[in-house]
């Protein structure tokens, strides 16, 4: 394994560490997944599924991406960039070779100890998959400590589905369920049509024990959080990664605040009992 | 493989009819006929009559729009146990979608004119009948809603 | 020569005050204290004392700022201007580093954090809070090499309110506006006499002791203490406005929908004044500034406010969009999940948001109206 890197974060909070693009692949028409790693050859920072960093397009700026690799992997970095804006446009269209800046990880993990024993519901919507890979493989790296698996992911149509050849490996091991599900689709398609919520009522799992991980645009996740807590699901064991406008990333510039907490800090997973109120609030 | 159960087991198997009195069933059997598709075969087809309500026994059917302009699109799909549509309950009984096997498809049709009939003379199972379909249709319609939020558009 | 003792207190004339200017100076500060300039009274360098604002006071109130003549010739005889200190510990417009890119890769330098020690001279016993609740953000976490630079060379010499304005309300905000021993590095109360202009000092650190050094001093009579003292309680006693914070955590966050917030966004123009006269609201942004051939650039970090649309905005838009939900996140902010946040108020009560607010908008008020309705029945708040 490639030395730990040397940090000097505390001297410098908010400067990007130069990562050169080991890969660069499309995975759908509007996002591309980047392979990463430090130029100066040390290993990748440790992080944990449901964490984030800040990329950085050299002369562009900065932008808050989930990280989608496999957590027990050093020698390399993943992210799956959309390309929505002026920087992460910038970021999914780098190529390989190519230097990025990185700094994180922030934020808080799926809390994965508190599911061991029992179900586990993923429920993912569009790009909402990609920080959730990295709890899949973690799952999948200690399989024996769970239950039934149920992934469940909803995206706009089949084209936009993340990392489809991976769904389908997921869908041939027999201690996972995987169902795939899309607002719409043409003939070709002979998977399920419709939102995500309509696959929950197949999905095996036994409420009391379970742990769900919802990662998806707002509204798809309040609704799945709401799905799954009428099944019974303890809302303190259902988990939501949530969204705002980042900045710095350390609790200082005040962008990402939802309610009490900042979500570059405090989330962005936070627990569905702790989100509630404030997931029903307008314009929070 | 066992012979196929009658169609009043198959019809007191499904999860919409759990809770009707036995009685009800029984009057339902001889509007009731069992169906098999073959994937890609279309089962309904926009404008034509709805003469028949549908219940999915096994299989999976989309359900598709047709805008003659442009690619037909899979707007829902459904699966065994559900619904397949109410247009033979809506005048003027017609079709509003096409409904297309995804799946080898087994389903139950209950004759429409005859339903309604019944329904008509057993207003009290008729009521009940309805508050059954209603939050299939309440659920189609919030679920169309959410789909037209476009939620993970680019 | 060393100066006097922590702690001990002592009694410096008008007449020195120069020679006090001159030690500060001479022990390497440069000083920044509250200055008369576009009939404001401001914070600005201070070279002699006729920098100072003398005889000169300022009437605030909700909407409104004058200064007016004294009857005397008081060189801290107002109470809060339009800035505040966080302008020298929290620039409003900041590099932060520079990064240069090369054939293979790009090297960020950090930005110098050397520069001058500052003395700010006239720190109210609210603005000393407001630098504390700052500190808990710059440096409670990942410090901020800046701001822990310039807050580590800092001297503050409190100034204790002789007077109360009608926007002040430091009592009911726990701040003020007695300056507690050892919070500033020096504590002065001017008095002033007929006969007699001096003031009393109060040592609160070692450094404050240090730049006392040659400074003609005399030990503090009794009656000096006594007198600073009923100046203090009966600026306590004359407090402009008062807000009644018990559970005002709950009070806020469990009512989103509150109607009063729409009430006041009537009335709100979003135009940011509360947020940049506040001294402790901290929210910034980022810029990203190349130079024309791409090959440098300058990170900068800005002052921004929670009222500009473009505060919450994702790819889907902005989450708060009406006037409303912004001062709801203003006001909940600065008064509730501060707490949950910072384990304190984000208020100190120095009453700049009233004044500078162009249509008079009065936080006490607001959460006056939002505590007549009562609060909702549910007991148990969020968290």
């Amino acid at each position: 394994m490639p030395p730990e890197p040397a940090r000097r974060d505390d001297d410098l909070p908010l400067a990007p560490h130069p990562y050169r693009v080991l890969e660069a692949g499309p995975e759908t028409a509007d996002t591309t997944t980047l392979a990463l790693a430090p130029v100066t050859g040390e290993a990748t920072r440790a992080f944990a599924p449901g964490q984030f960093n800040m990329l950085y397009a050299f002369g562009i700026g900065e932008v808050a991406i989930s990280i989608s690799g496999e957590p027990a992997r050093r020698d390399r970095l993943v992210h799956t960039v959309r390309a929505v804006g002026k920087v992460s446009t910038a970021l999914a269209a780098a190529r390989p070779g190519q230097v990025l800046g990185v700094r994180g990880p922030y934020g808080s993990g799926w809390p994965l100890a508190g599911a061991d024993g029992g179900d586990v519901v993923v429920m993912a919507g569009g790009v909402g998959m990609a920080p959730l890979r990295p709890l899949v493989y973690e799952l999948y790296a200690h399989r024996e400590r769970y239950e039934r698996v149920e992934v469940i992911y909803g995206s706009r149509s089949p084209k936009d589905l993340l990392y489809y050849p991976e769904l389908q490996r997921w869908r041939r091991r027999t201690d996972t369920r995987v169902q795939v599900t899309v607002d719409s689709a043409g003939r070709d398609w002979y998977g399920d049509v419709g939102v995500v919520t309509t696959r929950l009522p197949d999905a095996r799992f036994d409420p009391a024990r379970t742990t769900a991980f919802l990662c998806g645009p707002e509204i798809m996740m309040r609704l799945s959080a709401q799905a799954l807590a009428d099944r019974g699901v303890a809302p303190t064991s259902i988990f939501l990664s949530m969204e705002r406008n980042m900045k710095c990333a350390i609790a200082q510039c005040g962008h990402c605040q939802f309610g009490p907490d900042f979500l570059c800090r405090e989330g962005p997973v936070l627990s569905y009992a702790h989100l509630k109120p404030f997931l029903a609030t307008r314009e929070l | 493989m066992t012979a196929l159960p009658g169609p009043r087991a198959v019809l007191g198997a499904l999860p919409f009819l759990e809770g009707f009195p036995r009685e009800f069933v029984e009057a339902l059997t001889p509007l009731a006929h069992e169906r098999s598709y073959e994937v890609d075969t279309t089962i309904v087809r926009e404008g034509a009559p709805a003469d028949a309500f549908f219940l999915l026994v096994s299989g999976k059917v989309a359900l598709e729009v047709v805008a003659h302009d442009r690619p037909r699109r899979t707007i829902e799909t459904i699966g065994p146990g559900e619904v397949l549509g109410w247009s033979w309950l809506v005048p003027p009984y017609r079709w509003r979608l096409d409904a297309r096997a995804v799946k080898p498809t087994r389903l139950v049709a209950i004759e429409g004119a005859g339903l309604r009939a019944l329904l008509d003379r057993q207003p009290a199972e008729g009521y009940r009948f309805l508050l059954r379909l209603l939050p299939v249709v309440a659920e189609r319609l919030e679920n169309t809603r959410v789909q037209l939020l476009d939620l993970h558009a680019p | 020569m060393s100066g006097p003792e922590v702690g001990s207190r002592h009694e410096l004339e008008r007449g020195a005050f120069p020679a006090f200017l001159a030690s500060l100076e001479r022990h390497g500060y440069s000083v920044v204290g509250p200055t008369v300039r576009d009939q404001a009274i401001v914070y600005g360098e201070i070279h002699r004392v006729e920098d100072l604002p003398i005889g000169w006071t300022d009437r605030p109130g909700a909407g409104s700022y004058r200064i007016e003549r004294r009857a005397d010739a008081a060189l801290f005889g107002y109470n809060v201007g339009p800035h505040s200190w966080k302008r020298y510990l929290y620039p409003a417009h900041e590099r932060l580093w520079t990064a240069e890119r090369d054939a293979s890769s790009f090297t960020v330098r950090p930005e110098p954090t050397d520069g001058p020690a500052l003395a700010l001279l006239g720190v109210r016993a609210c603005e000393l809070a407001a630098i504390q609740v700052q500190d808990r953000v710059f440096l409670g976490g990942a410090p901020d090499p800046g701001y822990r630079a310039r807050r580590q060379r800092l001297l503050r010499i409190a100034v204790q309110c002789g007077q109360a304005a009608a926007t002040c309300f430091c009592v009911s905000m726990g701040t003020g506006p007695g300056v507690a021993p050892a919070a500033a590095d020096l504590a002065l109360t001017e008095l002033i006499r007929p006969e007699r202009h001096y003031f009393l000092v109060e040592v609160g650190t070692p450094e404050g002791a240090r730049v006392l050094e040659g400074v003609p001093l005399r030990p503090a009579a009794v009656e000096t203490e006594r007198a600073a003292e009923a100046l203090v309680a009966a600026t306590a006693s004359s407090m402009g406005r008062t807000m009644d914070t018990s559970g005002i955590r709950d009070l806020l966050v469990l009512q989103p929908e509150h109607p009063r917030w729409e009430v006041v966004a009537r009335r709100c123009l979003s135009c940011t004044n509360c947020t940049l006269a506040c001294p402790t609201c901290f929210c910034s942004t980022t810029e990203e500034v190349p130079t024309l051939s791409g090959e440098r650039v300058e990170r900068w970090r800005r002052w921004d406010s929670c009222f500009t649309l473009g505060f919450t905005e994702l790819h889907s838009g902005s989450a708060r969009r009406s006037t409303a939900s912004r001062y709801r996140q203003w006001l909940t902010h600065k008064l509730a999940t501060w707490h949950d946040q910072f384990g304190s108020s984000g208020c100190v009560g120095c009453g700049r948001c009233i004044t500078w607010c162009p249509v008079g908008i009065d936080l006490t008020e607001e959460v006056a109206a939002i505590r007549a309705t009562g609060p909702p029945a549910t007991p148990e708040a969020p968290r």
